[in-house]
């Protein structure tokens, strides 16, 4: 092999003469990108351009009429519009915030010496794969105020539960919840594989200097898994801040609008025939979440270099 | 790179546990096993009791099924009847979606395969100024949520609304950008020398990939059919707004339908669930490990 390697002439090979260089780059033809882009354009370029135009007008597929912003004023004085505007930031703030704390819990649980790891692991990723609907319907039927079973196990131990969905101050907390048991499941995983990737050593290290559990998490671990913080952080707000699935399988924004977002907003608008206002709120959720991951993303990363 | 990261050190772990073997005392023994058991109990209380729950109801008859207890059938066992019930409800619709929904997870996730492949491989290897560009634009992808209407209005400018191939390119458009990361990290850890040595031996641009590069992506390839047919066959507001009407109807609609047509009939709903779970959880149990890499690799990129 060193034979091989150690040719004279390939030792002493100049760099690629430029004919070379071009015929290496027309290897790699800019033609293959037409197949994906022309989709991407077609299908979802043109339609977010449009969205910007569109939600300026009152549109109902046939005529489009010019309106301003009166679609976004709708947006933001109508009060039911409203409150789907700041569900969808608690929804999306508050899975996320779960979904960190669980997943690292467990992540730091499942990497440890833990009877039965691998069959943890299973149970909590399985969810994940599990249909969205599917899950709604079944902690639907879970959560019915008087014949649910988790109402009736609570009244086991003689705790009144709430009317997890029929309570308009709990609808939207208890579909946020099914969402992170939903999806628990990934933030684990994400975790599980940043704490796997730090280096054996620092663990030695502290504890040969005589630290605990707790320190060692708090001072090793805790730092070290900021990139898969970063990326749970990010996948999970993405995912929240755009959920629909769950909230309209199991409430469809109800109580009266209690657990509505902008995506079952969006949804309603387009079923009553709202073409434009509805297209306003798929400007107003793209803006929110722009503004909300861009600066967030930029953030995390950037901690990141520096340490 | 970091796909590749993560398999390695999947293993790592256990090596781990068995370097520090000491005699058990009680101390040992309690901080061993007694918070394993602990999460096993959670564990099968807020993860197992909900799919047990799935299974007996759809096992049940219609009276025991309302009563949403709890409990093994006691009125003897009606899985096989309600399945059965469940897929000749309004003449074999739910037939119909298994077809519908397996057509259109294959083809849109054949099609995100090999345009991702190719975005992925031209990105990684060539060099040039408008790769920021399209580096922004698949991030873009991931990150802006699609705009319904007019993408609706689109669709209908091409005459390819409320149809399967419409849909079927919407899925496939969705999924691209996930699909390119994977593909793009995946092909940063192929060596060049075997793009130079294809070339020496006179292997064209389309040769060089399809029958070189293309065969070594196997493995992300795998995760990615395995992660995207998951998520198409679960999708639900894609076809509810892009492919309405019944004779389109996919598995998940039909799904969601029955939720107001069975409003009574907790044993058909809960069948139908049952049904719909079955090939995400052969997908499970065949290819844990490429899902978990798959989505630990293309979210850390993401």
């Amino acid at each position: 092999m060193t034979t091989i390697a150690h040719r004279p002439l390939e030792k002493s090979a100049p760099p690629p003469p430029r004919e070379k260089r071009k015929r290496m780059k027309s290897m790699y033809p800019t033609w293959f990108y037409i197949p994906s882009g022309v989709l991407y354009v077609v299908l979802f370029a043109i339609p977010t351009f449009a969205s910007f135009y569109f939600s300026l007008t009152r549109w109902s597929l046939f005529d489009v009429e010019f309106i301003g912003f009166d679609n976004f004023v709708t947006f933001f004085t109508e009060p039911m519009l409203f409150q789907g505007l700041i569900n969808t930031f608690i929804y999306g703030f508050l899975t996320s915030a779960l979904k960190v704390v669980f997943g690292l819990a467990l992540a730091v649980l499942l990497t440890g010496s833990i009877l039965g790891r691998g069959y943890l692991r299973s149970t909590i990723f399985f969810p994940v794969l599990v249909s969205t609907i599917g899950v709604g319907i079944t902690f639907k039927v879970l959560m019915d105020p008087f014949d649910g079973l988790i109402n009736k196990s609570l009244a086991v131990f003689g705790i009144q539960g709430p009317g997890w969905l029929t309570d308009p101050q709990w609808a939207l907390f208890s579909v946020a919840l099914v969402d992170v048991w939903k999806g628990v499941g990934i933030a684990t995983l994400i975790y599980i594989a940043g704490i796997v990737a730090i280096p054996q050593e620092y663990f030695e290290a502290a504890k040969v200097d005589g630290a605990g559990a707790w320190k060692t998490f708090r001072n090793i671990t805790l730092p070290l898994v900021r990139p898969a913080t970063a990326t749970v952080v990010l996948l999970s707000l993405i995912g929240g801040l755009r959920s629909f699935e769950l909230i309209w399988a199991m409430t469809r924004g109800g109580p009266g609008f209690s657990s509505d977002v902008i995506a079952s907003v969006i949804y309603k608008q387009y079923q009553a025939g709202f073409y434009g206002l509805s297209t306003a709120g798929n400007v107003v959720l793209f803006i929110i979440v722009t503004a909300i991951i861009v600066p967030i993303s930029y953030f995390l990363n950037r901690r990141q270099v520096e340490s | 790179m970091t796909l590749t990261r993560t398999l390695t050190t999947a293993g790592g772990t256990s090596k781990r546990i068995r370097q520090d073997r000491k005699p058990l005392t009680f101390k040992r023994f309690m901080r061993k096993y007694f918070l394993g058991i602990v999460a096993i109990l959670v564990s099968i209380v807020v993860f197992i009791v909900p799919f047990a729950f799935i299974f007996l109801t759809a096992a049940k008859n219609p009276q025991e099924s309302s009563l949403f207890e709890f409990s093994l059938p006691q009125q003897g066992w009606y899985l096989w009847e309600n399945f059965l019930a469940v897929l000749q409800t309004r003449d074999f619709i739910i037939v119909r979606a298994f077809v519908n929904s397996t057509i259109l997870t294959v083809v849109s996730v054949a099609i995100m395969v090999v345009f991702a492949a190719m975005v992925g491989y031209v990105l990684q290897r060539r060099r040039s100024r408008w790769n920021h560009l399209i580096n922004f634009f698949v991030l873009a992808g991931l990150i802006v949520p699609p705009a319904v209407v007019p993408t609706i209005w689109v669709m209908q400018t091409l005459g390819i609304f409320k149809t399967m191939p419409g849909m079927i390119l919407i899925e496939a458009t969705f999924g691209l950008s996930f699909c390119i990361l994977l593909f793009r990290a995946f092909i940063a850890t192929i060596p060049r020398e075997i793009d130079e040595a294809a070339i020496i031996d006179g292997a064209g641009p389309l040769r060089l990939f399809f029958r070189v590069i293309f065969p070594m992506l196997r493995s992300v390839t795998i995760t990615v059919i395995v992660v995207q047919s998951v998520t198409v066959f679960n999708d639900f507001t894609n076809p509810l707004y892009f492919l309405p009407g019944d004779e389109n109807a996919t598995v998940q609609l039909t799904l969601f339908n029955y939720q107001s047509q069975f409003n009574t009939q907790y044993h058909l709903l809960f069948a139908d669930i049952l049904l719909i779970t079955i090939p995400p959880l052969i997908m499970f149990m065949f290819f844990n490990r490429k899902i978990v890499a798959g989505l630990t690799a293309g979210a850390v990129k993401g």
